[in-house]
């Protein structure tokens, strides 16, 4: 009888013994809500970064032509060559800046740097199409940005070619190709949809990893962590507690972003929303992890802060995909990618969200991410100092 | 649980060596420290700035790794069961490491929890301590003065009812009617139970601990009772003073029958090499013989040592 009661004591002291373990971690989660919550410039910059970001993004930094301004040097008088340039005026991608005779003009402009782009109209053009078939145009752009240009030139020839359908719309040439171009997902070529994604990685990155790498050393340096070291709570639970309330933040964030990023910048949301964010929360983890990892191997804010910016901000947005094609590196740089976890959520967010594809094919991806996530956090537990240095 | 027993050790460090790296050079912080200390003592730790004081609490709160050596901490080797010790060990550091943005009584909650007790659990063993700074428990612990300061740290400490305290120059930087008051809860504590081990630059508070320990340049120069100490001070030691205390000093340091002579608040402590030998004193000049304290025993100790 005396042993049953026993047991019965033993099971209810191990559950209250839970129990009070459980409350630990729960005012530990508490605490650091309150510092979040006490420091109202960060809270602030952290809540308004994302925002601010696709804002830039979206309005400043761009790539995209669209109310470019023109210069026309239109030395025909015909009424082709009006044609032409009502046509170039009256597109959404250009802006007439002026109208000469003057090619000279063309050299002052870009050297001030108004202009960037500029058509020459031959005098002759239109007597030239009418008896030889063949009109001559010159198109000239400032190429010290090299992107830009090529993307002026596009689309300047596009309207140009548009333009010579309109002037014989049933022309009949005995062999003729007719080549059909679909840019897929993306047929306005927006960089938002691009971006986006990139912002994404940005973003949580710099939440998550910045900002825990900074609380845990925050502890080391005013000394807070000299009594939770003697203290019985365990070191991982400090290092979940520290966690948790950044992926709550970071899940705002990431409600923010596509929020903005739909309704502001229509970018469409094409696969499942859930997977979206699960795969996100994936990522954050992932972050968190690194954060962690950071401040176990640092003792002052400086070098934690340090750290995360210059050894993962920059490789980051170097190696993401998101500025710089990584298609396009030498092969060491795209092997050194690989180690980048923003450049596999990028992938992610791109295939879900522009792509519209489920799981299954990013079910690789998930599974690096995952692998890093479990590597962080294991390294970041055992390289968890128990004592002081 | 039963009080311990008087007799009981709460506190054994035998033969501790540690030393940090500075720079590519070996600084010794501590050499070959051998100290017991009884359950239930309130025990001085006193010595001046970088003696070593931190770096033994530090290793004896399990903080830090001694090069070599063996301590036991309420029974419990420090360096194996670290785990089991930090349950029952309470630690105020030197540098006051509460949450500064958090509230008094946030601060008391989050240690509470942080030991798996609760701020009413044990309100009883800090009541005295915790009236004192109610009125201001809604205040962070960033804004209040630093007498006020020391006394949250304490509840703290304290606040998972500890069966030995560490208290590391818990008076430096509070006033003096703060320190008054801190060294009477210190004694209330001691009636709890509860061993004390407090350090502290201050000599005048050596004699309202139990036993003291006078530690100097990471050595420990001599453990014992306030009172037995100051017996082990056997020259003659006088108070002099003088129109021109300057000179006097000067003066005296030449007389070959003077051990030493040092400045002592308003007057000079004379020590001399024989009993019943005065200096030669220039006119004007008082002296009285006194009894010797604390100080005056560390100052002998150490230059014995040198």
């Amino acid at each position: 009888m005396q042993k049953v009661w026993m047991r019965f004591f033993f099971i209810w002291l191990e559950k209250q013994k839970e129990l009070n373990s459980m409350k630990q971690f729960y005012h530990f989660i508490v605490k650091e809500f309150y510092h979040i919550f006490r420091d109202r410039k960060t809270l602030f910059i952290l809540l308004g970064m994302p925002m601010v970001q696709i804002i830039i993004f979206g309005f400043a930094l761009t790539n995209e032509v669209k109310n470019t301004r023109i210069v026309i040097v239109n030395q025909s008088t015909s009424a082709t060559a009006m044609k032409l340039v009502e046509k170039i005026e009256s597109s959404a991608y250009f802006e007439l800046y002026s109208q000469t005779k003057d090619p000279s003009i063309i050299d002052q402009l870009f050297k001030k740097g108004t202009v960037k782009v500029a058509l020459i109209i031959p005098h002759d053009f239109a007597p030239a199409l009418i008896a030889q078939n063949k009109g001559q145009l010159q198109i000239i752009t400032d190429a010290t940005d090299p992107n830009v240009a090529t993307a002026l030139t596009n689309y300047l020839s596009v309207i140009i070619q548009d333009f010579q359908k309109d002037l014989n719309p049933n022309n009949i040439i005995p062999y003729k190709m007719e080549v059909d171009t679909r840019m897929m997902y993306n047929p306005q070529l927006k960089g938002a949809y691009n971006f986006v994604p990139g912002v994404m990685a940005m973003v949580l990155l710099l939440v998550c990893t910045m900002m825990t790498a900074l609380t845990v050393v925050k502890e080391k340096e005013l000394g807070n962590m000299e009594i939770l070291l003697t203290s019985p709570i365990n070191p991982i639970k400090i290092i979940l507690a520290k966690a948790v309330p950044y992926l709550l933040l970071s899940i705002i964030n990431i409600t923010t972003i596509l929020l903005l990023s739909y309704f502001v910048l229509d970018v469409p949301i094409n696969g499942s929303l859930v997977l979206l964010y699960a795969e996100s929360a994936l990522f954050i983890m992932v972050s968190l992890g690194l954060g962690l990892l950071i401040s176990a191997g640092t003792d002052s804010q400086q070098s934690a802060m340090f750290i995360s910016l210059i050894v993962m901000f920059l490789p980051t947005v170097m190696f993401s995909g998101f500025i710089f094609p990584i298609e396009n590196m030498p092969l060491p740089l795209r092997i050194v990618s690989n180690i980048i976890p923003a450049k596999w959520f990028f992938i992610i967010v791109k295939s879900v969200m522009i792509k519209g594809v489920g799981i299954q094919l990013v079910w690789k991806e998930t599974l690096i991410l995952f692998m890093m996530m479990i590597f962080f956090f294991t390294m970041a537990i055992k390289k968890f100092k128990i004592r002081l240095a | 649980m039963a009080k311990l027993n008087s007799s009981d050790i709460a506190i054994k460090v035998t033969a501790v060596n540690k030393s940090y790296i500075v720079g590519k050079k070996k600084t010794p912080a501590l050499e070959n420290i051998n100290l017991t200390i009884q359950a239930g003592t309130l025990f001085g730790l006193i010595g001046p700035d970088g003696s070593g004081k931190t770096s033994l609490f530090r290793i004896l709160t399990s903080l830090l790794l001694p090069d070599s050596g063996e301590i036991w901490v309420d029974g419990l080797n420090v360096i194996t069961e670290y785990k089991n010790l930090r349950k029952r060990i309470g630690y105020m550091p030197g540098k006051f490491s509460l949450y500064t943005d958090l509230t008094i009584k946030e601060n008391l909650d989050f240690f509470a929890s942080l030991f798996g007790t609760t701020f009413e659990e044990n309100y009883d063993l800090i009541k005295d301590l915790y009236v004192q700074i109610e009125p201001f428990k809604d205040r962070r612990a960033g804004q209040l003065s630093g007498g006020m300061k020391q006394k949250l740290a304490l509840c703290c400490a304290l606040i998972h009812r500890p069966t030995i305290l560490f208290l590391d120059e818990p008076t430096t930087g509070v006033d003096a009617v703060s320190r008054k008051e801190f060294w009477e809860i210190l004694q209330s504590l001691k009636k709890e139970g509860i061993t004390i081990l407090v350090s502290t630059p201050y000599m005048d508070e050596a004699t309202l601990c139990d036993q003291v320990a006078l530690i100097q340049e990471g050595k420990i120069l001599d453990v014992d009772t306030p009172a037995q100490m100051v017996n082990k001070f056997t020259n003659p030691i006088y108070a002099v003073k003088g129109a021109n205390m300057l000179l006097l000093l000067r003066e005296l340091e030449k007389d070959p029958s003077v051990e030493r002579i040092y400045p002592f608040g308003e007057h000079h402590h004379l020590v001399m090499k024989e009993k019943d030998v005065l200096p030669v004193l220039p006119l004007g000049v008082t002296i009285n013989k006194i009894k010797p304290n604390i100080e005056d025993l560390f100052i002998h100790l150490m230059q014995h040592h040198e």
